[in-house]
């Protein structure tokens, strides 16, 4: 089938099976690979991009169910001449080591910070914890977060 | 470099290595790319700038942003997962769901109709499917794990996970005596010999990125992109295996996400390797799946360790003596024996047990086994097992997380028995100035002397050891005499205090089915409380060669173990960048928290069950604790690695909080309730 997908407020046809996961399509047929592959099941949060603002797992969201809602991925956020706030915020901090989780963190983040634009530090933690980070660079990606009200 | 240069860092560029470009430095392991390659480039740059005068910069000590974090923030820079070919093509195997299970009827056509599918590929138990599509060979690598029957082996190929000190302690092994100091226990009348046991469970690397690779066969020769920490023993084990010159089979190293030594990411270039053979001349992608991540990669080997140190009756240390248990820690290509990557391993070739590096090289199993306090007798021995059910290998700062543990530990009681502050008693035992500085560093960080009830704990805790004069005259010299002590000798026994030797193998472990306890639930019938707050601290220099470190943790332990603080101060010698020495040890003792009080490896006698993130809970953002870290500058010493020093202190001074808690010394790790509750009297 022909897939039309709305992505960083562009439109896409994509010809793919229906119930190929968001996450593929992205990477794969748009070319934006800031989203990663992490488990594959919805656990791990490496794979988060935003639908209608809301964090979602591309690596388990069908395209059927995401055709015309308002896909943003990290590509979509900022870029080097027009960075979000919190792009600056975690090169500010250097916010991570590997930086394998980042994409998702930074869009679950951004979820939140949109919901909520002065969050506590327990209410960052909350919303990041369905997002493993293995590296150990947790306190600084708060920090992170958190400076971009400070 | 740029210091020595003299140029501005921005026009530095560090390149990845590349076989038959780069030099073969071994492998990226073991903190040693600060001591050996930065201080190589370090020389060759000053060489350099002798010959050419330039302006003066000062790079050295400075927090200089990494050039990585924009792409990475930004979403442009790639991994190696992210790597894209022209006509590349996505490969995916299935492994067997147990070890040792053999495929019986498996029926590849529904797989190959799927549209996309370019072949399916068998080869001993390995089976593999290449298609067009990513997704696509996603869905009919499940479409083949749904039709593919197995015969589990004959005989459980596992040992039984709720025993495994028992069974490392049992099990053929290459015994050596690592240190002897000849200078053995007197055993006299007037000596006491306290002894403790200590015990980890398998641990899995869990990256957050599945291992990948990439790898295309042309006109006969082997090109692989791939995440592994060296690619030049990687080529020369694909150039064996698959019977090459060398010269045949180039590897390029492409970034991939945290490894912490050696996960599956050699594993998953053999992959590609063997389903690019189907399909000459285009790349074939393979990535590994998630479960196959978290069952199939190497692991961090389970260990035992048996400390006794012998007293005199001034409560001085006459002798100690450190026994390790364990697999060995390396199984890297090309290491001892050649290991087969696992795609071999499925063709039918035999596996190669792992093997330790020398203690010279900073060791394996026995790396930190020799305590680095003044010892007047010391002996390390090391029982490396001969068999491997688990294949295991290099796991960031290998034997160091547990016989830091264990060593910080006794340290512990031993300060308890002397009535002592567990700081004072170990600045008493050292006289290298660069480890009592960071010890003076991290008690002056937390205000340790203030906040320390020191002689409370010390004083409510000292009576629940039991201890036994030595009983000289009893049994023959040699070992069977020590198991004659420790038969009599009291001391700590995997955490229980209590005749050592008694009831040791029920506790081991949790419950895998059962509900987990509740510490609170745990300790309703004992006394005396002591609140749930507990401090600990641990010291150590990594491989006695690295970095020094101490570390004091403060925890919670109610419900579980939480640990909610560390203060830790470091001397990596000089520092470089110090936000990059921050974060790295911080990183390590994040890493060393998740270890130690939550991460097992699952496993039944028939494969590994803990396969996805439910099963292998890792530390998440709600229980990370607040980390403050330390540096102790050595603008004169040379500088040393900074990413494993922090994982055995850590370890430590969390088992030693969780003691300063509860008045209990856990030995079996992790510190889940249901070990601490085994451990309560």
């Amino acid at each position: 089938m022909t897939a039309h997908l709305i992505v960083n407020g562009q439109d896409h046809e994509v010809d793919c099976d229906p119930n190929a996961p968001l996450l593929y399509i992205l990477r794969n047929d748009l070319c934006l690979t800031a989203a990663k592959f992490g488990c594959g099941q919805g656990m791990c949060g490496a794979c988060n991009v935003l639908v209608d603002g809301h964090p979602t797992h591309s690596c388990d969201t069908p395209i059927w169910s995401v055709e015309g809602k308002q896909i943003q991925t990290l590509e979509g956020l900022g870029n080097e001449e027009n960075p979000h706030p919190l792009q600056q915020a975690f090169i500010k901090e250097q916010a991570m080591q590997c930086g394998y989780c980042i994409a998702g963190i930074i869009m679950t983040a951004a979820a939140l910070t949109t919901r909520d634009p002065e969050p506590d530090e327990q209410t960052v933690r909350q919303a990041l914890n369905g997002n493993l980070c293995r590296c150990g660079a947790h306190n600084r990606i708060v920090r992170a977060v958190l400076s971009c009200h400070a | 470099m740029a210091e020595e240069l003299g140029v501005d860092i921005s026009r530095v560029r560090m390149i990845p290595t590349k076989t038959g470009v780069s030099p073969n430095e071994g492998y990226t392991a073991g903190s040693l790319s600060m001591q050996h390659s930065g201080a190589a480039l370090r020389h060759l740059s000053a060489q350099l700038r002798a010959a050419e005068a330039r302006v003066e910069q000062v790079v050295v000590g400075r927090s200089v942003p990494r050039f990585d974090i924009p792409g990475k923030v930004f979403g442009t820079r790639h991994y190696i997962q992210d790597l894209r070919f022209p006509g590349q093509l996505y490969g995916r195997v299935l492994r067997p769901p147990t070890r040792n299970a053999q495929p019986q009827g498996l029926d590849e056509t529904q797989a190959r109709k799927i549209p996309g599918v370019i072949a399916t590929t068998r080869t001993g138990n390995l089976i593999g499917v290449i298609a067009e599509r990513e997704e696509v060979a996603v869905q009919a690598i499940a479409q083949l794990a749904e039709e593919c029957h197995w015969t589990p082996a004959e005989t459980p190929p596992l040992p039984n996970e709720q025993a495994l000190p028992e069974y490392l302690k049992s099990t053929p092994a290459d015994t050596q005596t690592l240190h002897d100091s000849g200078n053995p226990p007197t055993r006299d009348r007037s000596t006491t010999t306290i002894q403790a046991r200590f015990s980890r469970p398998y641990l899995a690397h869990a990256s957050i990125a599945p291992s990948c690779a990439i790898a295309r066969w042309h006109n006969g020769t082997l090109a692989v992109w791939t995440h592994s920490q060296g690619v030049y023993n990687l080529r020369a084990e694909l150039a064996r295996w698959f019977d090459l010159p060398p010269e045949a089979v180039q590897v390029e190293h492409v970034e991939g996400a945290g490894c912490y030594g050696h996960n599956a990411a050699d594993d998953a270039a053999g992959d590609a390797a063997l389903l690019a053979q189907a399909v000459p001349g285009r790349h074939v992608q393979v990535m590994w799946s998630r479960q196959d991540e978290l069952s199939w990669a190497p692991f961090g080997p389970a260990m035992a360790i048996e400390v006794a140190v012998e007293l005199n009756d001034r409560e001085e240390i006459n002798h100690w003596r450190q026994e390790i248990w364990s697999n060995g820690h390396s199984s890297r290509p090309s290491s001892q024996g050649n290991p087969p990557l696992l795609a071999a391993l499925d063709q039918g070739k035999q596996p190669v047990p792992s093997s330790d590096p020398p203690l010279t090289g900073g060791g394996g199993s026995a790396r930190n086994a020799i305590p680095g306090y003044r010892l007047p007798g010391l002996t390390v021995v090391s029982h490396v097992l001969q068999e491997m059910p688990l294949r295991t290998s290099a796991l960031r700062a290998l034997g160091a997380h547990l016989n830091v543990y264990a060593t910080e530990s006794m340290i512990d009681e031993l300060a308890e028995r002397a009535a002592k502050d567990p700081i004072e008693y170990r600045l008493s035992l050292l006289a290298d100035p660069r480890a009592r500085k960071v010890l003076e560093r991290v008690a002056e960080a937390v205000n340790w002397n203030a906040s320390r009830p020191s002689a409370q704990n010390g004083a409510a805790s000292a009576h629940e050891i039991q201890t036994t004069e030595h009983e000289i005259n009893a049994g023959p010299a040699g070992k069977d005499r020590v198991s004659a002590d420790r038969a009599t000798a009291a001391g700590i026994d995997a955490g229980r205090f209590g005749p050592a030797g008694s009831n040791g193998s029920n506790r081991a472990g949790s419950n895998p089915d059962g509900p987990s306890q509740s510490i609170r639930a745990g300790r309703q019938e004992t006394t005396p409380t002591r609140g749930d707050w507990g401090r600990g601290v641990g010291y150590a220099r990594y491989k006695n060669t690295g970095a020094y470190c101490a570390v004091v943790a403060d925890v919670e332990a109610t419900d579980s173990v939480r640990v909610v603080r560390l203060t830790i101060a470091v001397d990596v010698g000089q520092v470089v960048n110090p936000d990059g020495v921050r974060n790295q040890i911080e990183g390590g003792a994040i890493q060393a928290v998740s270890w130690t009080t939550r991460e097992q490896v699952r496993f039944d006698r028939h494969g590994v069950t803990s396969r996805n993130w439910e099963d292998y809970p890792i530390l998440t953002f709600a229980d990370v604790p607040s980390v403050v870290v330390e540096l102790v500058d050595r603008p004169d010493c040379p500088s040393l690695g900074a990413g494993e020093a922090s994982i055995g202190p850590t370890a430590a001074a969390i088992g030693n909080a969780v003691r300063a808690a509860l008045g209990v010394r856990v030995g079996t790790l992790p510190l889940t309730p249901d070990n601490v509750i085994a451990a309560l009297p």
